[in-house]
Formats: C-alpha cells, sequence, structure tokens
C-alpha cells in the first residue's frame, strides 16, 4: 500500500531494464520497498538489474518472464503478479527505438517497433489497468515521448508508436477515473541512455535519473501528465502550433 | 438462494487525515444476516467494517473490498439497574451520550472525539483522560457479538481469547455486530477542572507524575512551537450535585453539544504556515489562566472541544496530515522532549499536541496503551523530510519498548510495526482461527502486513 507520505511499497516494472524505470526504484525510500517485480524477457541485463537493486538493500527484488510481443501471454503473467500481492505502481516502460532508415527500407522493422511500443503497451496496459481496478487503488506510470508530441521526418515511425500509445494512456486515465486508479503519462524528451548512446544529443537532454526524480515528485503531486524536463511542457506546446514549412526546417 | 441487498456504492474512502484513498464497494450495514452473506460470498479483496472514519490512516479503509458501512447499524439500550449498555456496532458515541448524560451516566472511557462508534473504539481499543485510572475502553466491555470469517455469529466474554484478540484488532478478527459495555454514574454534565500552565516541558512532565494520580482525567497540551516546551494541564473529576449547585448550575444533566462551525471545503495548502500555526499556539498558551481551580466545564467541551467545528481535518488542505502517536515507558519519557525537537526542526508544524499518562495495559494483545507516556501530534503530510524524521523517531521509540497507535499510524514499516507488537504471533493464531481465509482485511493490515 502508498503509506500517507506517497511512498510504495511495491513495484512492477515491465521492461525490467529500463534505465528510467530503475532510477525511478533508486529514488524511493528503500526502508519502503517490500517487492520489485522487473518484467521483462531473460538476459544478463535483467540478471544484472535484478542484482543490482537488491544489492542496494532493496527488499523483495524478482525477475519475471515478460515479453511484450506475446500479447497473449500478458494478461496470465500480470494477473499471477497480482494475485501475489497488492501492487502500488506500475511502470509501463517497455519500447524500441528502432532505426527510421531501416525501417523505411524494410517495413517489418516499422511492424516490430509498432507491435512492441504500441500493440504490447495497449496489451499490457488493459490488463494492468484491470488489476488496479479491482484493487481500488494504484498508480500505472507510462514512459510515452516528445517524439509523439508531433511526427518528424528523423524518427516518424518511433513517434508515431509513442503518439498511439499516448493517445491509449489518456484515455486509460479518463477510463479509470472513479476506480481509485490512475495513470501518470511521462513525456521525456532526448535522455542519455543505452538505447539513445549512438545518437548526438538533442538541446535539453536529461540523465534517466533526472526523469526519475520529476516521476517521483509527480506521483507524489497525484498528477496525470508531466515532460522531462518540466519546461519541454512549453517547448512542445510551442512546437505542435509551428507551421509546417518552419517546423520541417528545424534541425533534426 | 442469495438475499435481496442493500444498494450498494462504489466510493473512494480515505481516514481522518484525508492521505491516501483508495476505492471500496460500500454497503451499509442493516442486516447481520445480509452480512453474513456478503462474507460467505467475498472476493480476494475481502470484508471490512468502517465506522465513523476517524482514525487517522488506513485502518477503515480496503482497496476493492466490501467495506460495510456500520453506521446504519446503531440502535442501543441502558440498562439502569445494571448500569450496561448493550449497543449495536454503529452506534456513535455522540448519539448515546446525548441519551444516557440526561439520565445520570456517562461512557466509561472516551476519546478525544465522541464522532465515533462502539465498534471503532473496541476495534481501536480507545483511551481517553482518564487511562491512568480506568485503562482503555476493552477494560470495561462485558460481551461482544461478532461474525466471524464464515460468516457464522459468535458472543464472547472476557474469559476468551477471541474477546481480547478483537479489542485493538482493527476489525480483522470479524465484523463486531454488537457490545455490552458498563456506563458509570454521574451526577451532573459538568466537570471540576483544575487548569495549570507550565513554563517548560520538564514542568509539564512533573507536575503531571505528581499529581495525576489525585484526579480522574488528565491530559496536557503542548505548545510545540514554543522551544521550551511549555503547556497547559487540564485536569478534572465528574462535578457532584452540591459543587453545581455551589456555582449557581440548576439543571445538573442539561447536555446538547452543538455544533459552532464547518471548517470551509477548499483549503489552500499555505494556509497552515509558520505565523498562523505561531500565533495559534501563543494564544492557546495564553487563553490558559496560570492556575486556576474548580471551574466548572460542561463534558462537551472538557472531552471533546475539536468536535464543535465539523470537519476540521480539512484545514491540512489537499495533501492532509496524519497524527504520530506513540507511546514510551516512564523510563524513555525523554523521548517526548526529542520528537517535539524533531518535528521541530523538520519543520512539521503543530497546532494540536497532546501529553497523557498511561496506566497499565490489558491482556489484549494488539492493545496499545502501555504504562508511561503518550504524545500525540498532528503534523501536515506535505512537509519534507518527514518520513525520514519519523523513521528515526520510530526506531528510538522501538528500540526504548514503545510503539505507534494503529488508529492513527499511517505511514510505519511492517517491520517497526511487528517489532514493537511483541505478542502480534499470539494475536494471529487467534485471528487465524477466527477467520483462516482472511476475508477481514484493510488497507492498513495489507500495507503492514498484520
Amino acid at each position: 500500500m502508498i503509506d500517507a507520505l506517497g511512498e510504495p511499497q511495491s513495484v512492477l516494472v515491465l521492461g525490467g531494464t529500463s534505465e528510467i524505470a530503475l532510477a525511478t526504484i533508486k529514488e524511493m525510500p528503500r526502508n519502503r520497498l517490500r517487492r520489485v517485480v522487473l518484467a521483462g524477457r531473460p538476459s544478463p541485463a535483467l540478471n544484472a538489474a535484478v542484482t543490482e537493486l537488491a544489492s542496494l538493500n532493496i527488499a523483495g527484488v524478482e525477475a519475471v518472464d515478460f515479453d511484450a510481443k506475446n500479447t497473449d501471454s500478458h494478461g496470465q503473467i500480470i494477473d499471477s503478479i497480482f494475485d501475489d500481492a497488492d501492487v502500488d505502481l506500475v511502470i509501463l516502460a517497455f519500447g524500441l527505438l528502432g532505426d527510421q532508415m531501416v525501417a523505411e527500407e524494410d517495413p517489418s522493422h516499422a511492424v516490430e517497433l509498432a507491435t512492441v511500443n504500441y500493440t504490447g503497451s495497449v496489451s499490457a496496459g488493459l490488463h494492468i489497468a484491470r488489476r488496479l481496478k479491482h484493487q481500488g487503488h494504484g498508480t500505472l506510470v507510462v514512459l510515452s515521448s516528445v517524439a509523439g508530441d508531433r511526427a518528424r521526418r528523423s524518427n516518424y515511425v518511433y513517434g508515431s508508436t509513442k503518439a498511439g500509445l499516448d493517445a491509449f494512456a489518456q484515455g486509460l486515465d479518463a477510463a479509470l477515473a472513479g476506480t481509485g486508479a490512475h495513470v501518470l503519462i511521462v513525456r521525456p524528451g532526448f535522455v542519455r541512455t543505452k538505447m539513445t548512446s549512438h545518437l548526438p544529443e538533442a538541446p535539453m537532454t536529461t540523465n534517466p535519473e533526472d526523469v526519475a526524480e520529476i516521476i517521483v515528485a509527480s506521483l507524489k503531486k497525484g498528477r496525470h501528465t508531466v515532460y522531462a524536463p518540466g519546461p519541454l511542457r512549453f517547448v512542445m506546446a510551442g512546437l505542435k502550433v509551428l507551421p509546417k514549412q518552419i517546423f520541417r526546417k528545424l534541425p533534426s | 438462494m442469495s438475499a435481496p441487498r442493500t444498494a450498494a456504492r462504489t466510493e473512494a474512502l480515505t481516514g481522518w487525515g484525508r492521505t491516501m484513498s483508495t476505492v471500496a464497494t460500500v454497503v451499509p450495514a442493516i442486516h447481520e444476516n445480509e452480512m453474513a452473506s456478503y462474507i460467505r460470498e467475498a472476493n480476494s479483496r475481502g470484508v471490512l467494517a468502517r465506522g465513523l472514519g476517524r482514525s487517522y490512516g488506513d485502518a477503515a479503509q480496503s482497496g476493492g473490498a466490501t467495506v460495510f458501512d456500520m453506521t446504519t447499524y446503531n440502535n442501543f439500550s441502558l440498562d439502569q439497574a445494571t448500569m450496561t449498555l448493550t449497543a449495536q456496532a454503529g452506534a456513535s458515541i455522540d448519539d448515546i451520550l446525548r441519551e444516557i448524560v440526561p439520565l445520570g451516566f456517562f461512557v466509561p472511557v472516551t476519546a478525544g472525539t465522541r464522532i465515533i462508534t462502539v465498534g471503532g473504539a473496541i476495534a481501536a481499543d480507545i483511551h481517553g483522560k482518564n487511562h491512568h485510572r480506568d485503562g482503555s475502553f476493552g477494560a470495561h466491555v462485558l460481551e461482544i457479538t461478532l461474525l466471524d470469517g464464515a460468516g457464522v455469529v459468535h458472543t464472547y466474554t472476557g474469559n476468551d481469547p477471541e474477546f481480547w484478540a478483537t479489542i485493538g484488532g482493527m476489525g480483522l478478527t470479524g465484523v463486531i455486530l454488537s457490545a455490552t459495555f458498563t456506563v458509570i454514574p454521574i451526577q451532573s454534565s459538568y466537570i471540576t477542572v483544575d487548569t495549570e500552565r507550565a513554563k517548560n516541558l520538564d514542568d509539564v512532565m512533573s507536575r503531571m507524575i505528581e499529581r495525576d494520580h489525585e484526579y480522574k482525567y488528565s491530559v496536557a497540551w503542548i505548545d510545540t512551537v514554543a522551544t521550551s516546551g511549555r503547556g497547559v494541564i487540564t485536569r478534572g473529576d465528574h462535578a457532584t450535585a452540591e459543587q453545581c449547585m455551589q456555582d449557581g448550575v440548576t439543571n445538573y444533566f442539561d447536555y446538547d453539544p452543538k455544533n459552532i462551525a464547518t471548517a470551509p471545503g477548499l483549503v489552500p495548502s499555505g494556509l497552515l504556515n509558520r505565523w498562523s500555526v505561531r500565533a495559534f499556539n501563543e494564544g492557546w498558551y495564553r487563553k490558559h489562566p496560570t492556575h486556576r481551580t474548580g471551574e466548572l466545564q460542561r463534558l462537551g467541551a472538557f472531552f471533546h472541544p475539536l468536535d464543535g467545528v465539523q470537519e476540521w481535518n480539512r484545514i491540512y488542505g489537499p495533501k492532509g496530515f496524519l497524527q504520530y502517536q506513540f507511546q514510551v515507558p516512564d523510563s524513555a519519557g525523554y523521548l517526548v522532549g526529542h520528537t517535539l525537537q524533531k518535528l521541530r526542526e523538520v519543520g512539521a508544524l503543530s497546532f494540536l499536541t497532546v501529553l497523557k499518562r498511561f496506566g497499565p495495559g490489558n491482556q489484549a494483545p494488539l492493545s496499545f496503551p502501555q504504562s508511561g507516556w503518550t504524545l500525540a501530534a498532528d503534523v501536515p503530510a506535505g512537509v519534507d523530510g518527514l518520513g525520514r524524521t519519523l523513521d528515526e523517531l520510530d526506531a528510538l521509540i522501538a528500540a526504548e519498548g514503545g510503539r505507534l497507535y494503529l488508529a492513527k499510524d499511517s505511514r510505519q514499516s511492517p517491520t517497526n510495526f511487528a517489532r514493537t507488537y511483541p505478542r502480534l504471533n499470539d494475536w494471529r493464531e487467534i485471528r487465524d482461527r477466527m477467520d483462516p481465509n482472511r476475508v477481514f482485511t484493510s488497507d492498513l493490515s495489507r500495507r503492514l502486513a498484520i
């Protein structure tokens, strides 16, 4: 259960190797966490994440097999996690950045991005929502992206998956009103992670720890959408209404 | 075939501190058969009874569960000959007092609010200003009737372990249906009150140690803003008819406490600030005389001063608040001053901080009071660094054999709870007999792994 000071006792991460999700867990008071489930495809990275959190004296860290693409398995996996005990906070963190140029040459790569980032999230998100509603409390954090705010030439396949995810999450939050559960949509800009290490940095670049801090603060405030860093909200509001002739000329 | 059902509603519930709301299916309690069938058909989220929602934390809420609103199950009757009162669990102490005070009777123990139910008083084993003499509410209960985890009705007395597991059991042993407890005779609806201001915390504490035993009721208010820890001690006894007559009071049993005001619905979170709390504390201290004896106060004014302001819990704004109430033995009395200092340092401003001496505890395994001191301080939940400060205090209190009051707790860790209630496993054994499938669950029981 979340306590009076807003600290959760149990966290489920879908996409258990996500640097933002792991940084978010590290941002929470360790003596309150009783259970941390890192769900993801079995990999050395997932094992390393479990080991790392456990080494920080976080109690009850475990890995669970979960494949975003295998949507038929989502219901059973999520049910078994919630059947064991309540989950106060779920971080929907899996996602592929992909390669725009490859996707344009090979649409199957684009389909994979869409399947993981959008289809997988819709499936997992609905199963999570069902269980949060059943337990009468809990928050689903959805890692969206500013890339979904307006499609850009340089990454529109990825951007469109996040746009779809973001719209889905907004609607899901509306659907959960009055059930005790709610959705926090997080729209980070460029974050320095393994996923982006091969890319040139954009303005207002942040670290996973910065995003984590914003997520934890937003959870305590009970917010429903947040940009990371915060001022990106105003930048994106501006970019969204920029005439396309100008928008397309902006550096990618 | 299942019985016809009373209309249920989906509702977000919180405790009095207005933090951590969860949503449950709330069913007005009408008939025990209907409650029994809800219990038998409960899903994995379980069932819980809720009274008037005055516990501060998450004791009377349970996310996703079926929550009985017991306030509709509220009949009671007084037996003047035996001086006992039998009440359904949802009967409020307020309603009971309005009925029995004019007849010359009073409840054996009352909390700082009368807006609580009999079921809640038993489940939390409440204490009052007379704990040093009379113990907690449970000490005056003769019989409890409850629905167990199979929906079966049982009646227990002080010879049954189930009785003591239910006292202080936070509603986790079953749904209390009714109880019989003793009432005390009074000669008037007045208290003769002696008031003393004490210039610092040591002064407050030594005056209480020296003379509390001379009074039935005793409590001290502490100024949490002043570093001295100065305070006002008020102590009293039920006024006799003769004392009333001497004071010119003619209608001895007049009793009709009224609501003076209702707190506004929307309070900005900044209302409670350093200046307003300082001004309140200063004013409250000054309002009391240095020393006054034998003042006649009405029961309501003496026992339940805050009940005059409806929904006063809103003054803490949208983030809500918590009450930190702990108990320590006399040997660890220093933790009273230490706690006040730490709360001041972290900027946890409190209007209402109350210090009280406890007498011995009782045999209920989860009952809170034990001999020594208890301090209760209201603090807003939004204070930066509050969690860490309170965790450190928890550990010091635990190390001295003290503990937190479950009716107030909203944030301690499960390990701290288990460490400080050493009879928890005895209690669990009884609970497991009464409710083997853990039908009775609350957010509190989940949070603390009770």
